[in-house]
């Protein structure tokens, strides 16, 4: 039979007419099973609670190798004893080859400590050396000895109990060491049977073509065991987050922009910006300019003009700013600090087209700016960006277009605040009230763009564009509670920080 | 946006209204100003001194930084500010600024010598007569000239201001360009005098004045302002002479401003003694001083002519979107320090005249005009609309299919990291092996290594996210779809986004068939209806960054598109990675 299941039997017979097995180490030993297969029997029969049972662990003492070996041969002092002649003296070279190393080695030293034998020390001259040889005898000195470190062994073995200095002394020696000792005291369980019915685990393919599931009993589910992991893909949470908003604007009926152009000309970024050349974002502190290409070379003349134009001396209606403007400076090559410089491109090309026609637009795309790096600022990061162009809009239609943007991220309760920015006027900050944080945070900037950006590119008068921008990373970390941009975005992101994240609910309200 | 530091109590006391804090929170948030920060003077100090911050004394003057919008240098000063809110509460009328009615040939006269043209060509000046000083108003006076050098002069590069108690000096004053061994005086904070070349080697470790030496430094000729008795007043943008220096004491200023940009020159003039002198014997009125150019021709400074601007009423309301009667909006504009003269109606429109006070720089356009009428109003007031415009919305086919194909990966069991653009130019070239052979975009002032080079393959930034996450459990498979920037002269920048995606495959084997199969699988679903599906073949290729013979290209209708193989063991370790790893590379812009 399986040595499984004859061990389940005799555990179950046991128990039909015993209250309980103490202690299964030993039942393992006198029924003669190893303790690993009544282990597992033991735990087989407790999920289908046919037994019950407690979980022993102690320390105990067991023999070493070489303890073990003497509890068969006698201590080695006592083999040292033995192996010397009942009367008379004996030379110590000639024991050493009667006994074995460890033995001769041992046993002397043992048996003098227990004045069982004397030894005699004769010195003589060594034909051809000055040194004279020692030699040595031995003898016994009483007439019979006790092998208690036998017994003790023996004790130990079988598991008896035994005086601490006795133990001690053999741990000295290297004879026993401690052991964890693990076994189980094992009880009838409710669901008591003296021979089990046989379970299945799982519905195989021989069940369902033999048709014995009908009559099979099915191993019931641990549901609280930990659930394996599945092998599957992942996506990265900032993109989520990043894929629900592009959801939104397309709800809302914008249009993407093309933003697959990280490299710019000062003149897209700024200067078409009506953001003068002084102007501290366009310092180096600020912002990436390149060595390599290091400048544009083509820009559409007539619009250079214009806004040549209008920073130097205005138009429009506007007294510019009345400096030197240099084209040098427009030609200068950078990473767009902003997506706002495809806004103006995509504006331009509007203002080219025949009739005018509005548009809303909107991108999600990566800027760089040359600041230093911390727990919520990196030198790139993803800009929204969502724009309407048409006749007449207002800053109450800006209002309006705000509230119910953010209100579909979540943030109904908004403030604005009066702002500065060298391309909107008016320009508007916006602030959430954060349930959380339990205060008004800033979530983002707004504002209608200048007649002197709007004008030089040649769109209608009376037509308005209004703006907002916000960073795709700081709604994303509000979200999910992360308060380090690296843990979010970048290569020292955790995979299981990845594997973790939950859905993105945006969207879902 | 600037930071301006002013004590609440002083404020509080101009303001005539003791505030909470919330309360003046609320009245900053409308106005268009923030209480950035609440800290005293000691605290101030602690903090320079890097100390930790101990008990603040109760009698501590508490100190509220407000942040300003960038254009307003009007209120980078305590006056200017709490004048600017005075008004804005209805509790002041709009102040005239006036010149004193001097006599044209009695005016203080400075000469400008035509050297000047080769380093630093203009300069402005104004007096403030009979001003009186107190410790508050002195250090205001001081930080208000930090601020807007650091500011609107951009760190005295356009402009820098001096200023000189008059009493100590004796016009008609010159502004000439000498070089710089002819050039000596005891400056500010010194007792003995230097010569300007020795100034300039000698301010080369001071701290705060190391950063204005590059101005004037490689100019054959210093910018130099001499009273009549060839007392050295300044040697802008740097320093002053000691000579002239000002004291609580001083009664009569004499204020020059000195710069490479006129427009800005003047504004600062104007800020400086519209804001000061408030504390004039003859309150808002100062005493111009006349500039003969070397050509002959005179200006007089300061101009603090009004400018007027014509606004349609109809423009107002309409971009704010409410409806607003002529006289609210008189009523409006007051508050926001705008006087407005008359109005007329023509051919059905009414407009308005607004005079623009000599304070309010940052109004370029009737635009400003109508956000001054919309804070006046309040942002949070107007009532909210829906744009009318019908559009649809839409993506560009580009990123969609960059989210198709991300979908297509993960569903493939890869996950999908996201890595930055910049990166060290070794990560880029050498530790691939690879050499620059210039086809990517360098940046010329990276702030620290991490940001040299534009990636032009998204293979580092994979490695370096393995790198990091090299203990999770194997396999590993991750992906990024992104751009990468290579030279391109047929775009007009001179370079172009090319659309990526990069695969990575580790494990205790390579993984080379895993790869290839994903790269069978993309393009399989890349396949147009009705084209071939044999578009795409591979061939043996020799890239470095890969193991030999362990490695392919990926060609597409004629073009290679990518490539994949098993990482060379020398790129890996260059990365710390000791597990084996395949990558793959491919552009997917040319499979749209």
């Amino acid at each position: 039979m399986d040595p499984a299941k004859a061990a389940e039997n005799t555990i179950l017979e046991h128990l039909q007419s015993h209250d309980e097995i103490p202690d299964s180490q030993k039942f393992a030993a006198s029924s003669g099973f190893d303790h690993g297969v009544v282990e597992n029997v033991i735990k087989s029969l407790c999920g289908s609670r046919t037994i019950e049972a407690n979980e022993i662990k102690e320390e105990r003492w067991a023999l070493t190798d070489e303890g073990k070996s003497y509890v068969d041969s006698g201590s080695p002092e006592v083999q040292f004893f033995r192996a010397l002649p009942s009367e008379g003296e004996i030379l110590m070279k000639d024991l050493e080859k009667k006994l074995d190393p460890t033995v001769y080695k041992v046993g002397p030293s043992a048996a003098i400590v227990n004045k069982w034998v004397t030894m005699r020390k004769e010195k003589r001259e060594v034909p051809g050396s000055t040194k004279p040889e020692t030699i040595v005898y031995v003898s016994r000195k009483i007439n019979g000895v006790e092998d208690k470190v036998k017994d003790l062994l023996q004790k130990i073995e079988a598991g008896e109990a035994v005086d601490e200095k006795d133990v001690d002394a053999l741990k000295r020696r290297k004879l026993v060491i401690l052991q964890t000792w693990r076994g189980y005291s094992i009880r009838k369980g409710p669901e008591y049977v003296l021979v089990r019915e046989k379970t299945a685990t799982d519905l195989t393919r021989e069940h369902i073509q033999r048709g014995d599931w009908k009559q099979l009993k099915f191993k019931e589910y641990n549901l609280s065991a930990q659930v394996q992991p599945i092998q599957i893909g992942y996506v990265q949470p900032l993109l989520e987050v990043k894929e629900e908003i592009q959801n939104i604007f397309l709800q809302m009926g914008f249009e993407e922009m093309p933003t697959n152009n990280y490299v710019e000309s000062s003149f897209w970024n700024f200067d078409a910006l009506f953001q003068p050349q002084q102007h501290p974002a366009r310092d180096s502190h600020d912002t990436f300019f390149l060595k390599v290409p290091s400048t544009t070379k083509q820009l559409p003349e007539d619009y250079l003009e214009r806004v040549k134009q209008v920073h130097q001396s205005g138009g429009y209606g506007s007294k510019g700013y009345e400096y030197d403007w240099k084209r040098e400076e427009a030609e200068k090559n950078l990473l767009r600090t902003h997506t706002t410089a495809v806004s103006t491109r995509m504006l331009y090309k509007l203002a080219q087209q025949k009739s005018f026609v509005p548009k809303r637009y909107f991108s999600i795309d990566r800027v760089f700016r040359n600041e230093a790096v911390d727990r919520t600022h990196l030198a790139e990061f993803h800009q929204i960006e969502g724009l309407i162009c048409d006749r007449g809009l207002s800053l109450g239609d800006l209002l309006g277009v705000l509230e119910d943007f953010f209100s579909r991220l979540g943030m109904t309760k908004l403030r604005f605040k009066p702002a500065y920015n060298p391309y909107t006027e008016p320009s508007m900050e916006i602030f959430s009230y954060h349930d959380g944080l339990k205060k008004w945070v800033e979530v983002g900037n707004s504002g209608m763009f200048r007649p002197e950006m709007l004008l030089p590119m040649g769109l209608p008068e009376d037509v308005n564009v209004i703006a907002w921008g916000l960073s795709l990373e700081r709604p994303t970390m509000i979200l999910y509670g992360i308060d380090n941009i690296r843990d979010l975005f970048g290569h020292k992101v955790d995979f299981d920080v990845i594997k973790n994240n939950p859905l993105c609910r945006l969207g879902l309200q | 946006m600037p930071t301006v530091s002013v004590g609440r109590d002083r404020l509080f006391q101009l303001l005539g209204n003791d505030y909470t804090q919330e309360e003046f929170e609320a009245l900053c948030f409308d106005f268009g100003i923030e209480l950035d920060d609440v800290t005293t003077e000691t605290a101030v100090i602690r903090k320079q001194n890097h100390q930790d911050n101990e008990e603040v004394g109760e009698d501590e003057e508490v100190i509220y930084k407000i942040e300003v919008p960038a254009n307003r240098y009007d209120l980078l000063c305590l006056e200017g500010l709490a004048r600017a809110l005075r008004i804005y509460l209805g509790k002041d009328g709009i102040p005239v600024y006036r010149l004193s009615n001097i006599k044209r040939e009695n005016l203080t006269k400075i000469h400008v010598k035509p050297e000047t043209a080769l380093v630093r060509p203009f300069v402005v000046c104004a007096i403030l007569r009979g001003i009186t000083f107190d410790e508050a108003r002195y250090d205001s006076f001081i930080d208000l000239q930090d601020k807007l050098h650091q500011n609107i002069c951009r760190k005295r590069s356009l402009v820098a201001i001096g200023t000189h108690d008059l009493d100590t000096i004796q016009g008609p004053f010159s502004y000439e360009a000498q070089s710089p061994e002819q050039i000596k005086f005891v400056p500010l904070k010194q007792v003995r005098s230097f010569t300007a070349d020795e100034l300039m080697e000698y301010y080369k470790t001071d701290n705060k004045l190391k950063a204005f030496l590059h101005i004037i430094k490689n100019s054959p000729v210093y910018p130099v302002i001499y009273d009549s008795n060839r007392t050295v007043l300044s040697l802008p943008p740097i320093i002053n002479g000691a000579h002239s220096a000002i004291s609580l004491q001083t009664r009569n200023v004499f204020i020059e401003c000195t710069a490479t940009d006129l427009t800005k020159a003047k504004i600062v003039l104007n800020m400086m003694v519209t804001m000061f002198s408030e504390y004039c014997q003859e309150k808002f009125e100062v005493e111009p001083v006349a500039v003969v150019h070397s050509d002959g021709s005179t200006s007089i400074y300061p101009d603090l002519s009004i400018t007027n601007m014509k606004v349609d009423l109809s423009d107002i309301s309409g971009s704010i979107g409410v409806s607003l009667p002529e006289q609210e909006v008189i009523h409006l504009l007051k508050k926001m320090q705008l006087q407005t003269e008359e109005s007329l109606s023509q051919s059905g429109k009414s407009s308005i005249i607004v005079s623009i006070p000599p304070t309010r720089s940052d109004i370029l356009h009737p635009r400003d005009v109508m956000e001054d009428v919309a804070i006046a109003y309040g942002y949070n007031n107007i009532p909210k609309s829906k744009p009318k415009c019908l559009t649809t919305g839409g993506w560009q086919p580009l990123n969609r299919f960059s989210d198709k194909i991300r979908a297509e990966v993960s569903r493939a069991g890869y996950l999908e990291v996201l890595t930055w653009i910049l990166c060290s130019h070794e990560e880029n070239f050498s530790m691939l092996k690879r050499v620059d052979a210039g086809n990517a975009v360098i940046i010329a002032n990276p702030r620290s290594s991490e940001f040299q080079v534009v990636r032009n393959s998204l293979m580092s930034g994979l490695l370096k996210t393995l790198r990091h996450n090299k203990d999770h459990a194997k396999p590993i498979k991750i992906f990024e779809v992104g751009d990468v920037v290579i030279i391109d002269e047929s775009n007009d920048v001179g370079a172009a986004n090319n659309r990526r995606l990069a695969a990575l495959y580790c494990n205790v084997y390579s993984g080379f068939e895993e790869i290839m199969g994903l790269v069978e699988r993309i393009m399989t679903i890349v396949a147009k209806p009705h084209a071939r599906s044999t578009e795409h073949y591979y061939e043996p290729s020799n890239l470095a960054e890969f193991f030999p013979n362990r490695q392919c290209s990926i060609g597409f209708k004629g073009k290679k598109i990518g490539n994949f193989g098993i990482v060379h063991p020398e790129v890996l370790s260059e990365f710390k990675i000791q597990d084996p790893c395949s990558f793959l590379e491919i552009d997917i812009q040319s499979l749209l």
